[in-house]
């Protein structure tokens, strides 16, 4: 027998990578904004995305969305009442959306082309651990923090928190009654990911919302 | 969480990277893992031996080699290396840093195998 060292340099998630990749460059052909909307459980993200859908579809954009959940088609049918197409990805167990998962959906989605789209939305798997390591080929990675939560989630997972392009507070409503300390929520999220663009929001009130449609809508005209 | 996914992803590759060595056994697989890329060593670990099963990978060892987070200082003008990952702070002058130029490595590095002896006449 003999011993032998083999080099590999192998990314573990290089078909994850390469698939992101070509999604990118179809999205960007198509001419549509993804987003990846990236949270814990409860922090709002079917909410949020809610009244985005609404709000866009009010304006006239062209929207759509993908949602990620281990179980149940609940919110692909809230969000589906706001007009616009919404698939369910169910991943009966696994704790994030791959851009596989992705791929196989556009593929069989009837009536929807990215091409006839302006905004894809993909609403990830309630988790901020995993989802930070797959990519999916998204143009903007908007991480969501509500104020219920608690002001140093960015400190207890900076790798997601690291990984973001924008940052969304919601139900800012309830910032008062919770107590939430807003300067301390800044100063952590920007301790983690400096210069970020943070929204500060409420679904509820439709606080905030006139900026985050604004930096969505100046978003897709510098994609072009 | 998503270790077990991780690990058979490398049972994977390992196993294609055999096909260049008939009969060949591994004994250690090396991974380079970053400090940001959401995984745990002890997670690792555990799930390696449960996918290695039934392979060719069967009782090796999984050495993880973990990267601490390097940032580009704009005004120091050099790579810094972070103590930890809850501040993304240049350690040298306090400047936030933005650049990350280390620390979501998850690779495997290389393998050690055992060959399989020429059989000849």
């Amino acid at each position: 027998m003999t011993t032998r060292i083999v080099e590999l340099r192998r990314g573990i998630l290089k078909k994850n990578d390469e698939l992101a990749a070509e999604l990118r460059n179809r999205y960007a052909a198509a001419g549509v904004l993804v987003l990846n909307l990236v949270s814990s459980p409860g922090t709002g993200k079917t909410a949020f995305l809610e009244r985005t859908l609404r709000d866009l579809n009010t304006r006239g954009a062209r929207v759509a969305a993908l949602v990620g959940d281990l179980e149940t088609d609940n919110d692909a049918r809230r969000l589906a009442a706001s007009g616009a197409p919404v698939r369910q990805i169910n991943t009966h167990g696994i704790c994030h959306l791959d851009a596989e998962m992705i791929s196989k959906h556009l593929e069989y989605w009837e009536g929807v082309a990215l091409g006839g789209l302006d905004y894809l939305f993909i609403e990830n798997v309630g988790n901020l651990v995993c989802p930070s390591s797959y990519d999916l080929g998204e143009a903007i990675r908007v991480v969501l923090l509500s104020v219920t939560e608690g002001e140093d989630k960015p400190l207890k997972y900076p790798s997601m928190f690291n990984s973001a392009d924008a940052a969304v507070i919601t139900k800012m409503d309830l910032a008062g009654p919770c107590g939430f300390d807003r300067e301390t929520a800044l100063r952590n999220i920007n301790e983690i990911r400096r210069g970020i663009r943070i929204f500060e929001t409420s679904s509820k009130t439709g606080a905030g919302m006139e900026e985050w449609l604004a930096y969505l809508e100046e978003k897709r005209k510098g994609q072009g | 969480m998503h270790e077990l996914s991780i690990v058979s992803s490398i049972v994977d590759t390992v196993t294609e990277s055999l096909a260049a060595y008939p009969g060949a056994r591994v004994k250690e697989v090396r991974l380079r893992v970053g400090a940001l890329a959401s995984v745990v060593r002890e997670s690792l670990e555990f799930c390696y031996g449960i996918a290695a099963q039934g392979t060719a990978l069967e009782g090796s060892l999984l050495v993880v080699h973990v990267l601490p987070v390097v940032m580009h200082c704009e005004p120091c003008g050099a790579d810094v290396e972070l103590e930890g990952v809850q501040s993304f702070r240049c350690p040298r002058c306090g400047q936030p840093c933005s650049d990350l130029r280390q620390g979501r490595e998850l690779e495997i590095e290389a393998i050690e195998i055992e060959e399989a002896d020429e059989v000849k006449r």
